[in-house]
């Protein structure tokens, strides 16, 4: 059992971080930084290529698709030396980390043909088309329909909590291609364009006043019959494969943001002496813990040599997180006081903390609630029984 | 990233539960329990089954002492499988004192007290020397709440600059055991009446190296207790038919549960981080140390209350073994620094001190 990475490894976070460190410095300086997702969209889509032409933008893919062949541990590496040069959230995080993986492990070879250049190249975004009205923790749920018709695949229903839906070329959507199925079964996986007569979208505004996430309404809305990732009615195995390519390698990438936020709460403490305050102190000191925590609980999850083991590290990942963060958004405005209560300007928009503290109220929502990840944890992890369901 | 056990590590991991699984026994710690005198809370069968059969004792001691060598990871695998059955055996002071003399005594004093104590013939105690009186190399004072200080051969004293080692079994020593509410660790009050005491070559590092290892060694019985408690209560909750469901089907119970598991994830993380810290040098070491006993501890409480709680009228009980794990986990929280304290350690490493 040891701490650290090997030097290779730390020959390799050397390249990557000089490299992104002159980047962020250099011709993109002006997005360095940036906190929210819908920010700047063109300049970081020109950043996504940027990527792409040194072969930055997709490391653990194949070479053969514009990737390194990057093991865990340089995606890990890589992930944060990203968030320490400061360089902004990847607006296609969908594309590469899910989109990509999912086509790779799923798709034919005329479909990896078709939409992985894109992606790699940075210049198709992609979204993910999965929870609607009435299937959030319930994804199974799902009441969009798919048929087809005419050589095309036709899709009625509606999407909800899209994230960069408004600035995406691509989307992935789970539809309900068996009538009457119920369930996991007969449901299938669909890519489609997102600039089509039949796809609508709109905005949600979100309690800290931006607005990232949206609605889509599908109706008619079209895609040639080869675009399914899958057989007909067997999209949930795909819908599930997808959402665990993203559970690990970004983690330590998050934790270095994590950092940042926490440093700038100690930086605000001792400015304004609220660090000689016992009980902020032991608050602080209980922040700090828990982020050494996660980074060691994420290393022990990177570590294991089976990733699809069930490891318990891995299954408490998600709300240990999302409750951390929480707590330190909590913690923030205790350490500020009012002051973080008024706006540096006209508009109702927040800097990093006190945006982080009200944004943080949707780390225990979203890609399951708290109260969906205890449920897993105490099913999968602890083998205890099931939730009986409801009628359907 | 190698942040997993080694092959042999995962060996010693396995053939330690097992030890603690078939010999440290409830009905065992029981008797141990109501046991008096210097025997009170120490099964010795059990000791010298770990000292000589298993041949542990001597884990994280360097071998050209008789010790077994490897790091004090090992010596945390070993006091997590000891915590998980709540082992009555005097293995924090073995940590403690065989670590401070391997850290900060000479060549000379190594090889008289090492070997003695790697294969379990003397058992060791260690103790915060305050308000101790010394003398022309005599000691003279009362120690108090030493745990294992009725059992204890030899006692280690420290006090932040000088660190002794005292043999008990001579003149001027009464050690009295007391009632204690973990009778698996009884602690005792030690008088010194001008006893002779050998100083250690380096006081400072015996005394950091103490009481590295006594955190640590604390920390990881947590880690095995509050994963003990949990695994119980799921057994238990798995069993247990009301309303008729088992009892762990309903979510307010495996929500509990569930929150029990969220924080041993995280109590391992800092176990074996903080283990590999020290065998490995690293600068996070103390900062490690510090987040280890604090959040162990209080993980260990809260899983060790929830199983008290999760098991019902029978969970209150004498019988059943729930107080054995609560009792040992509030003994954990205030030995060795409390919480609060450990945290304010971790608060003085990020902020410095209060001006």
């Amino acid at each position: 059992m040891k701490l650290g990475f090997s030097s290779a490894d730390e020959a390799f976070r050397s390249e990557c971080a000089g490299w992104l460190q002159e980047q962020m410095t250099g011709p993109f300086a002006d997005i360095r930084g940036i906190p929210n997702l819908g920010d700047a969209i063109p300049r970081r889509k020109e950043w996504e290529q940027q990527l792409a032409a040194h072969r930055w933008s997709c490391i653990g893919w194949p070479s053969a698709w514009g990737g390194r062949d990057a093991t865990l541990a340089q995606q890990v590496i890589f992930a944060e030396e990203y968030a320490r040069a400061g360089a902004p959230n990847r607006i296609n995080h969908i594309g590469v980390e899910l989109a990509g993986p999912t086509i790779l492990t799923f798709g034919s070879d005329a479909q990896k043909a078709k939409y992985l250049p894109g992606i790699a190249a940075g210049t198709q975004i992609w979204c993910q088309g999965y929870s609607e009205p009435n299937a959030g923790s319930d994804l199974a749920n799902v009441k969009t329909r798919a048929r087809l018709e005419g050589g095309e695949w036709i899709v009625n229903g509606q999407k909800v909590w899209t994230s960069l839906a408004h600035y995406s070329d691509m989307i992935f959507v789970v539809a309900r291609s068996e009538e009457g199925s119920k369930g996991p079964k007969g449901i299938s996986f669909l890519l489609m364009e997102v600039d089509q007569p039949g796809i609508e979208i709109r905005p949600i505004g979100q309690m800290n006043g931006e607005a990232e996430f949206n609605e889509t309404f599908l109706t008619d809305a079209r895609c040639p019959a080869d675009s399914m990732l899958g057989a007909p009615g067997d999209g949930w195995k795909v819908a599930m494969a997808l959402l665990a390519f993203e559970r690990g390698v970004s983690t330590l990438g998050q934790q270095m943001q994590f950092r940042n936020e926490l440093d700038a709460v100690i930086d605000a403490a001792q400015a304004n002496g609220k660090a000689r305050d016992p009980v902020i102190r032991q608050r602080l000191a209980q922040a700090e813990i828990g982020l050494r925590l996660m980074r060691y609980g994420a290393l022990r999850m990177l570590s294991q040599g089976d990733p699809s083991a069930i490891d318990g590290a891995a299954l408490t990942y998600k709300i240990q997180w999302a409750t951390w963060r929480r707590n330190l958004g909590e913690l923030a405005m205790d350490v500020l006081g009012q002051g973080a209560e008024v706006a540096d300007g006209d508009h109702y928009a927040w800097s990093t903390l006190p945006n982080m503290y009200l944004f943080s109220r949707a780390d225990t929502i979203y890609g399951g609630t708290n109260q969906i990840q205890r449920n897993l944890i105490a099913e999968r992890g602890l083998g205890l029984p099931r939730e009986p369901r409801g009628a359907q | 990233m190698e942040f997993a056990f080694t092959e042999e590590q995962a060996m010693i991991a396995d053939t330690v539960r097992a030890f603690f699984a078939e010999n440290a026994t409830s009905a065992r710690t029981r008797a141990a329990m109501k046991a008096t005198g210097a025997d009170a809370g120490f099964d010795r069968a059990l000791w010298h089954a770990f000292a000589s059969e298993l041949g542990l004792a001597g884990v994280g001691l360097p071998e050209d002492h008789g010790g077994a060598g490897l790091g004090i990871l090992e010596l945390a695998l070993v006091a997590e499988a000891a915590g998980a059955h709540v082992a009555a055996m005097p293995l924090l002071g073995l940590a403690m004192v065989g670590r401070a003399i391997a850290a900060g005594g000479s060549d000379v004093q190594k090889s008289e007290w090492l070997p003695g104590l790697a294969n379990g013939d003397v058992i060791a105690a260690a103790a915060w020397g305050e308000g101790l009186h010394a003398s022309g190399g005599l000691l003279s004072g009362t120690l108090s709440f030493v745990p294992h200080g009725g059992a204890a051969d030899i006692l280690l004293v420290y006090t932040g600059d000088d660190a002794w080692l005292v043999d008990l079994r001579g003149e001027g020593v009464v050690a009295t055991n007391h009632v204690t509410m973990d009778q698996t660790r009884p602690l005792a009050t030690i008088v010194l009446t001008e006893v002779g005491a050998e100083p250690l070559a380096d006081g400072t590092a015996a005394m950091a190296a103490a009481l590295a290892a006594g955190w640590l060694c604390l920390a990881a019985e947590a880690l095995g207790g509050a994963q003990a408690a949990l695994d119980r209560t799921v057994a238990y909750s798995r069993e247990r038919v009301q309303f008729g469901r088992p009892i762990g089907s309903f979510q307010a119970y495996k929500h509990r549960l569930a929150d029990m598991m969220i924080e041993i994830e995280q109590a391992r993380s800092a176990v074996y981080w903080a283990a590999c810290a020290i065998d490995e040098g690293s600068d996070e070491a103390t900062l490690a140390l510090h987040a280890a006993k604090a959040f162990c501890a209080d993980t260990y409480h809260m899983c060790a209350g929830n199983m008290i709680q999760l098991h019902g009228g029978i969970g209150f009980t004498w019988e059943h073994d729930a107080h054995l794990y609560f009792k040992r986990a509030r003994s954990i929280m205030s030995m060795l620094g409390d919480s609060q304290w450990h945290r304010e350690q971790v608060a003085r490493l990020i902020l410095g001190a209060v001006a």
